[in-house]
Order: structure tokens, then sequence, then C-alpha cells
């Protein structure tokens, strides 16, 4: 779903590219608690890095010292491949979007945007300009005079985008950039934000607890927990191969089989699993001693559920429909299988009179053998 | 329409008897606070501004009435305009006047350098200290003022508890007089008002967005820049409504000046004392409670239109 040509260009593969942030090692301690914990990170020119955790993960506190607003107990923060580390947030070449916004309200529009420009004591037709500039990219032209307070969410949202950007930042910090906005304007806002993004080619660092709007949004992810990154990669990277129960669970909605493995070859591994009550054959190989307790991760969107028993042996399981939760889109079907587990399958609504698997009825489940992620922690 | 008034007039003769002659439990509620101000200010400032157009006396009450039957069929209202002419042409009236004015803006500018750092430490401190620092600020107000007045007197005289510390110390080798003198006046005004500013300016901070000063560092803003263009224009009505609630009565003040102050604190508050007490001159105290008023007035009217506009929240 990104957009941005940097997203295509994907910087992180090569071995030779120059990090434009980079952060080393970063701890932050607020008295016994880790906010942040030995997190390390490079973040490319011209990417939109999400960083996607739930509330308490530290991704706010990570973000903030960014901006200068914390100082790290230990590690370093370098930005275009200057040492940021302690630098206070008014010397620093980024600009951070608040979360409300924090316009200030005895300002007008126009008032707010030229604050930061003002305090740099540009010329006053340059000044104008810029400011006009910004405010017709962000469609806000007609408000230039009004005050905060008479603006609505969706006004307010690109007063704070258009006053963060206006500087020409090398960095710019989003904390959860869409949050207050409804569920419609954030959709239409998300990929506003990215044509935005795509035309000024300013760096973005996003925080949110949204794996939506995180996989719309980003060029990579970096998944947060307990003050680390778990995981960092594309949208389709961190869906698609999870490094851990931690981040598929996170991302989306997954089944997940706890079992052991019991072949463990180069290009296959088959795996016994009581709770499915089957076997899990797996097309690749994986690294994990032999014996040990893995988890087969299998996206509901990635089970095929049918009333006739399937071919083969692995990757199948019975079960009994015990809800249907009809989307429109999409229905959610929720199926008991003999021991007691429930999987989860959704099936799109291609036809508009599909034979209607209903309540109660005994249905077979398969999968192929590329669908399931292995993970071993 | 037509059910409407159906409506209105069904439950009129459902009400009970009181609510027939318009007396609603809410018109009781608000005639309460009116009917307090009528008795406890109304009515005595109407008797004291018939008193400053009387004359004076020598009986009890010190006073001529202003209305009297003349004649059989006839009756007199006699108003007497010399007290205020008397207190323009005496030096002494309009002097007090203006030093109570001086006194009463120094002490208001005092109070805001003072309790502006006051409320603003409080505003930000953490909550649970923050309700023992406004305690704190609170508690003088357990004790009397004139307690506490000679508490300063106590501290400020020659052999009292700052200079015997200073002499103990060798700061200083002979007592600094600063009772009885418009130091110590200006002391003790600012001391027993400040909480009067404080508290109103601690109102204000505390709904202040803090993260507007973030804001403004990420957009360049050094801290003080960012206090000064932002914290002081958004607190300016907590600013205004504290000095209010400081200038209005310190204009008045009495007490303080007569025991701090030296003779030459010449307030009119004093001269209005002298004027009751001493001269038993009631009618021209009278002119000089009315006249302090009507200047007071327009400072009343800009305060309610400053608590108007800080409770509507518009900035």
């Amino acid at each position: 779903m990104a957009s941005s040509a940097a997203a295509k260009a994907e910087p992180w593969k090569d071995p030779g590219a120059r990090p434009y942030v980079q952060v080393e090692r970063i701890t932050k301690n607020f008295g016994e608690f880790k906010a942040v914990d030995d997190v390390s990170l490079s973040i490319y020119k011209g990417e939109i890095f999400c960083l996607l955790g739930a509330s308490g993960c530290g991704k706010t506190t990570l973000l903030r010292m960014l901006g200068g607003f914390e100082t790290p107990t230990s590690g370093r923060i370098y930005i275009d491949g200057e040492d940021m580390t302690g630098v206070p947030p008014y010397e620093r070449p980024v600009n951070m979007m608040f979360q409300s916004y924090a316009l200030f309200p005895h300002m007008t529009v126009e008032q707010n945007v030229a604050f930061g420009l003002k305090q740099d004591r540009i010329p006053k037709s340059e000044i104008r300009d810029r400011v006009g500039t910004m405010l017709s990219l962000v469609k806000l032209g007609d408000f230039a005079k009004r005050k905060p307070h008479q603006l609505s969410g969706g006004q307010r949202q690109r007063v704070a985008l258009a006053r963060s950007l206006v500087k020409r930042p090398k960095l710019l910090l989003l904390d959860e950039p869409l949050g207050a906005l409804d569920k419609k304007l954030r959709e239409h806002t998300q990929f506003e934000l990215i044509g935005l993004q795509d035309k000024l080619g300013v760096t973005f660092v996003v925080v949110t607890h949204d794996q939506e709007e995180a996989m719309t949004l980003a060029s990579r992810i970096g998944v947060m927990n307990h003050g680390e990154i778990v995981q960092a990669g594309t949208p389709s990277e961190i869906y698609e191969f999870p490094s851990s129960k931690f981040v598929a669970d996170f991302i989306g909605s997954v089944n997940m089989f706890e079992g052991k493995l019991i072949e463990d070859e180069p290009e296959y591994v088959r795996i016994g699993s009581e709770e499915l009550g089957g076997t899990i054959y797996v097309s690749h190989g994986i690294s994990a001693p032999p014996e040990a307790t893995v988890w087969a991760a299998v996206r509901p969107e990635k089970i095929f559920m049918s009333t006739v028993p399937p071919e083969g042996d692995d990757n199948v399981t019975r079960g009994v429909v015990q809800d249907i939760a009809y989307l429109g889109d999409l229905s959610i079907y929720l199926i008991k299988l003999a021991t007691g587990k429930i999987v989860r399958v959704t099936q799109p609504n291609t036809s508009r009179h599909a034979e209607a698997i209903g309540w109660d009825q005994e249905v077979y489940l398969c999968w192929d053998a590329t669908s399931p992620v292995v993970v071993t922690r | 329409m037509r059910s409407h008034e159906h409506a209105a007039r069904l439950s009129v003769r459902a009400r009970p008897l009181l609510e027939r002659f318009g007396v609603t439990g809410r018109g009781l509620v608000i005639l309460l606070p009116y009917l307090w101000l009528l008795l406890f200010f109304v009515v005595p400032f109407v008797i004291v501004l018939k008193i400053s157009f009387s004359d004076v006396d020598l009986a009890i009450p010190p006073y001529k009435p202003l209305i009297e039957w003349v004649g059989k069929n006839a009756l007199a209202i006699k108003l007497n305009f010399n007290n205020y002419a008397f207190l323009f042409t005496d030096r002494l009236y309009v002097n007090a006047f203006l030093n109570s004015i001086k006194v009463a803006l120094l002490s208001t500018l005092m109070c805001i350098l003072v309790g502006y750092p006051m409320a603003y430490g409080i505003a930000r401190a953490r909550p649970t200290v923050r309700n023992l620092l406004l305690l704190l600020v609170i508690l003088p107000f357990w004790t009397s003022l004139l307690l506490r007045v000679y508490a300063w007197i106590g501290l400020l005289k020659a052999n009292g508890v700052i200079n015997n510390i200073l002499m103990a110390l060798k700061v200083i080798h002979e007592p600094i007089t600063m009772l009885y003198t418009p130091f110590a006046m200006y002391v003790g005004i600012v001391y027993s008002y400040l909480p009067f500013f404080i508290l109103p300016m601690y109102a204000n901070l505390e709904k202040m967005d803090w993260q507007l000063l973030e804001a403004a560092e990420d957009l360049g803003c050094r801290p003080w820049q960012a206090f000064c263009k932002i914290t002081l224009p958004l607190s300016r009505n907590g600013i205004l409504a504290g000095s209010m609630l400081v200038f209005i009565p310190a204009v008045g003040e009495f007490v303080i000046p007569a025991l701090l102050g030296g003779p030459n604190a010449l307030m009119i508050g004093r001269v209005l004392w002298d004027e009751f007490f001493a001269n038993r001159a009631w009618p021209v105290a009278s002119a000089v409670a009315i006249v302090l008023l009507l200047l007071l007035v327009p400072f009343m009217m800009w305060y309610q239109s400053v608590q108007a506009r800080e409770t509507a929240g518009a900035r």
C-alpha cells in the first residue's frame, strides 16, 4: 500500500546506503521503569517509518527523544550524520506534530503556521509566501484568519501539519497524527499524508497504535513491546513473516497452533499439533532444535472451508461452525475443533448468493503448505 | 402551538398556591442572594449616600435630617453638596486619594511579581505537592488579619526578629529602621493580599495546556521565549483578575497603613476613619466613601468583563 518512492527503492536492503536517522542503543528509564530498552534503529531519507505498539510500549518516549523532549539515559541519536543526543528541541532540525495538535489558541491559523518561521527571523515577505503556499497545500487558504477553536477537528489536524512542515524539517515526528479523526476522515487523510510526504520528501516518523494506519502509511514498521523493537520491516514482511508470536498476534488476527517438530528437513518441516488434532506441513525449513515446541501461525483469510473432505492428511482439520459474523465485504466464521480450539476463518463474500454455511454445520478446514508461519518464541 | 398553551394552562392549575403568584423554586433560589445584597449592600449604601448630602450637626446621630416638614403641608428635601465640594477644595483629600491609588498600584505590581512565579510553581508542581502548596497559600486566612499584621511588627521593629538576626550575623551593626516606613506598609499589604492574587492566577495557569510550550520549543523558542509568547498572553486574564482582587480592596486599605506605615502614610481609608471617629464629621466621611466607590466602579466593571471572558473560555 505504501506509495512513497523510497518504499519502492528499499534503501534498507542496500548495505552501502547511509541511514538518515540513526538511533544507537537508546535506553530511557523513568525511575525504576524502563520505558525504552536498548533500541537501535536506522531510518533512511524519505521514509515513513511507523512505530507501532500498544499504549505504554515506549513508542511515544522514543519519538519524544527524537524530538529532544526527553534525554536518553544512555545511547546516541544521529540525524543526518550529526549527533543530536543532547541538543534541545529548539536547536534540532526536527519538528513534531503533537497528538493534541497543540495549536496556540490565541493565534490565528496564519500566525500559528508562521510562528516557527518568525522565530528563525526569516524576512516577512518570505514568511508570507511560505505560509501561503503551505496553507494552500493543506487546503486551508480560506481559513487563514480563523482561530483554532473555530475549526473542525480535521482542519485543526491540517493546521498542525502545516505548522510542523513549514520549517522544512529534516525529520517530521507525528504522534498519533490521525488519532482524533473519525474513521472516514482518517482513511482519506492517510492518503493525503502520503501524497504530501511524497511531494515534500521529508522523512516521517509516525507513532501509532492503529495497525491499519501503520500498514497504510508506512514504508517500514517497527513493532514495539515493553520498550523494545521486536520486529522492523515492511508492512507485508511484518504481516506475512512475523518473527514472534507477539508480532503475529498484534498485526491482524491469526490462528496459533502449538505443536512439536516431528520432521525437520531443510526444505520442509512437519509439526504435530495436539491443539489442531493433526499435522501441519510447512514448505520451508526453519531453525529450531529438534523436539522443540513451536507455533504455527495461520492467517484467517488463508484457511479454506468446505463441506466435503479435502485430499491429503496434512494441514487439514474438522470442526463445527460456532459463530458467524457478516461484515458485508467478508464474513468471519468461528469454527470449534474437536479439541475445543476455536479457529477463525474469513471468507470474502464474492457472490451475492453464496451457498451458505450455517451455524452448527460440520466443515473441513485446510490451507496451503506455504501459508503457515512457524515461530519459536 | 395550541397544545403547548393548553399544557401550560393545565400545569398552572396543578401547581401549588405559591407558584400561582409567580413564585417558583428557582425564583426563590435566585431571590436569596438578591435579598442579601439589598439588605447588606444597597440599604447601607443608600444610608451613606443620604448622610453624604446632609449637614453636620452636634447631635446623635451627628447630622441633620435630609427630609423635613416645613410649615403645614410642605415637605422639603435639602441636598447639601458642600461635603463633595469640600473634598475637592481641601488638598488633603485629593492627596489621600492619589496616594491610595499609588500605593494600591505599586502593591498590585509587587503582588504580580511575587505571586505569578508562585502560582506558576504551584500549577506545575506534581498533583500531590500542589494541594499542599495551595493549602499553605490559604493557611494564613485561618488567623485574624490583625494578628498577622501585629506579627509583622514583631518582625520589623528595631529590636525585632529580622534586626536581631542581622545583628547576630554581623551583617549590620545597628538596627535598620523598617517599622513605620513605607517599606513596612508595602510588606504588610503585599503579604496580606498575595493569596488574593495567587488563587485566581493559579486557577488560570492550572488550565494551561503545557504541551503548547513544547510545541513552541519545537518551533524554535527557547524556554523563556516560549514563556513570553505563549504562557504570558494566555494567562493575561488571570493576571487581570488577580490584580483587580488586590487593587480594589488595597485602595481602601486602612488597618495595614495605620499599624505598619509611618504617620506620613496618608491613605483614604485612614482619612475616612479619622473623619468618622475623630472628627465625627459623618457627612464628609460619607462623601469620601461615595467618591471612593465611584472611583472603583470602572475597575470593578473591568474586572467583571475579564471574569466573564475567562469563564466563557474565549481567549
